[in-house]
């Protein structure tokens, strides 16, 4: 119906026909992003001492992944809105895997050759203690996964196991950690995930978050800088008052 | 109306449902065993599911509900269409199917309440949202280990209009095992509904047409075995069929 049509709403046919295919502005990613949890040694340890009692009962086996679904993808130099009621959110740093093509039941020796480059990440999420079943809405708003700038070949990042990541807030360095910190290096994370799940062209998998995530309030300016791979910058503004909208 | 994409003769169709048959836009009427049904799941598309959301099947895994309704989130790699086949690794102990009403958004939703929530909706599908219980860890549980294998959510045949389903809080849900009647429920029994799921995500992201939220199933999930064919099934939706399958086949080494 054309007076649906004009107030955006697809009916099922037009889904189908991928009429409500969204364009990712600025963001050089097209696939899913996953994030890894644990997979620095610092933030494992820390939790480690807990991992035997309750919720968490034993330590974890295989990798434990979640999603940064679409609407949380935001590009470089793109505003973070922070939601009514919140005036802080941590962020989390992470070196992004960009797969190059579809990657099913890879070993590691040959994981490498499956990646198309790196980028620069910040897994935003609202603070929160608990792994055990954290609700999405700590880490799926919208604007939550800024992604880039851009995707730096694999060719041209010799050893993605010697890159220093420093955070920035105002300027000032918050946070330093280093690729070599990675309970699970690249080539395992790889083969491990893709055991039980495609990786497709376009998907990017973070390598991981450090501990300790830097807290940011309305007006700071963050910049995560990953040696090779580039700088990634936004800023945090108080949504109050204003009618956001999606970031799709 | 029902509408579906499948492949057929070489290429993909949106087909609409005829008499039980598949009307392919220019004009072809073709029986359902002769299409291949690809998922009606878009590229990019984020898929919501939720745990434990009807009050029985919440009981019969002993779980207390939390504030937030349990919601978790699937990658592209797991979706298959309807007479697909569901890859089971011969080593599992415990891989239960579980019959869900999938519901998909029509128009970008952020901040609607759930009195307006219906012109949100485009309409429904069939998701049978598996579990292999042998992979459960409790960190973001439950892990996509679990329930985000490959292959391992059949979803579909149909994408029903909304305006088709008059009540989607009275439809009966029914899983078959080779033939036996395993499963059944209502979706009177959900805790949350949809309508007060697109309140509840859309006051804190946006959603955008082509998501689907997979709402629970009710109790009496039961283990599967390899060969089975197991068909889920919803009052008016359709009945989406699914064959399990070993998981484990020689892998040819790969030589780059």
């Amino acid at each position: 119906m054309i007076d649906s049509t004009l107030k955006g709403f697809s009916n099922c046919a037009q889904i189908l026909s991928g009429a409500s295919h969204n364009s990712l502005k600025d963001v050089p990613v097209n696939g899913t992003v996953y994030g890894t949890l644990l997979n620095f040694k610092a933030s494992y340890s820390e939790l480690e001492p807990l991992m035997t009692n309750q919720p968490y009962q034993r330590p974890p086996e295989a990798p434990i992944l979640y999603i940064k679904p679409r609407n949380t993808y935001n590009r470089h130099k793109g505003t973070i809105w922070l939601p009514d009621g919140i005036h802080r959110i941590q962020i989390g740093p992470a070196l992004g895997i960009v797969i190059g093509k579809t990657a099913a039941k890879v070993t590691e020796a040959h994981a490498m050759h499956y990646i198309a480059g790196y980028t620069i990440l910040n897994d935003v999420s609202l603070e929160h203690d608990s792994l055990y079943r954290p609700p999405i809405r700590f880490n799926a708003l919208d604007g939550f996964c800024p992604i880039g700038p851009e995707v730096k070949e694999a060719s041209l990042v010799q050893d993605p196991h010697n890159l220093k990541i420093d955070v920035f807030v105002n300027d000032q360095l918050m946070q330093t950690s280093h690729t070599n910190e990675l309970v699970r290096p690249i080539p395992t994370l790889l083969a491990d995930v893709t055991e039980f799940m495609t990786l497709y062209p376009g998907d990017v998998l973070m390598a991981g978050t450090p501990n300790n995530p830097p807290l940011v309030c309305d007006g700071d300016r963050i910049r995560i800088t990953i040696d090779k791979i580039g700088s990634l910058e936004n800023q945090v503004q108080s949504s109050h008052g204003k009618e956001q909208e999606g970031n799709g | 109306m029902k509408h579906a994409r499948v492949a057929y003769k070489g290429c993909v169709h949106i087909a609409s449902e005829r008499d039980g048959k598949l009307l392919l836009p220019d004009g072809r009427i073709v029986e359902e065993e002769e299409v291949v049904w690809l998922p009606p799941v878009n590229p990019g598309s984020t898929v919501f599911a939720l745990g434990l959301n009807y009050a029985d099947h919440a009981k019969e895994l002993d779980f207390t509900p939390t504030k937030d309704p349990l919601i978790f989130l699937k990658g592209p790699n797991t979706f298959i269409g309807h007479r697909g086949e569901t890859k089971r690794p011969t080593s599992a102990k415990f891989m239960h199917y579980e019959c869900e009403l999938a519901v998909v958004i029509g128009r970008a939703a952020r901040h609607v309440k759930r009195n307006e929530a219906k012109e949100y909706i485009a309409g429904y599908t069939i998701a049978n949202d598996y579990a292999i219980r042998d992979y459960l860890e409790n960190y973001y549980r439950p892990n996509l280990r679990v329930k985000n294998r490959d292959t391992c959510t059949p979803i579909g045949p149909w994408l029903v209009d909304a305006s088709d389903i008059a009540n989607p809080l009275n439809l009966t849900l029914r899983t078959y095992i080779n033939g036996k009647l395993t499963q059944e429920g209502n979706t009177r029994n959900m805790i949350h509904t949809p309508d007060y799921l697109i309140e509840y995500l859309s006051s804190f992201m946006t959603l955008n047409p082509g998501d689907i939220i997979l709402t629970g199933t009710p109790e009496g999930v039961e283990n599967t075995a390899i060969g089975d064919e197991v068909i889920t099934e919803i009052e008016g939706i359709g009945r989406l069929q699914n064959t399990i399958v070993s998981a484990d086949i020689p892998l040819i080494p790969i030589h780059l």
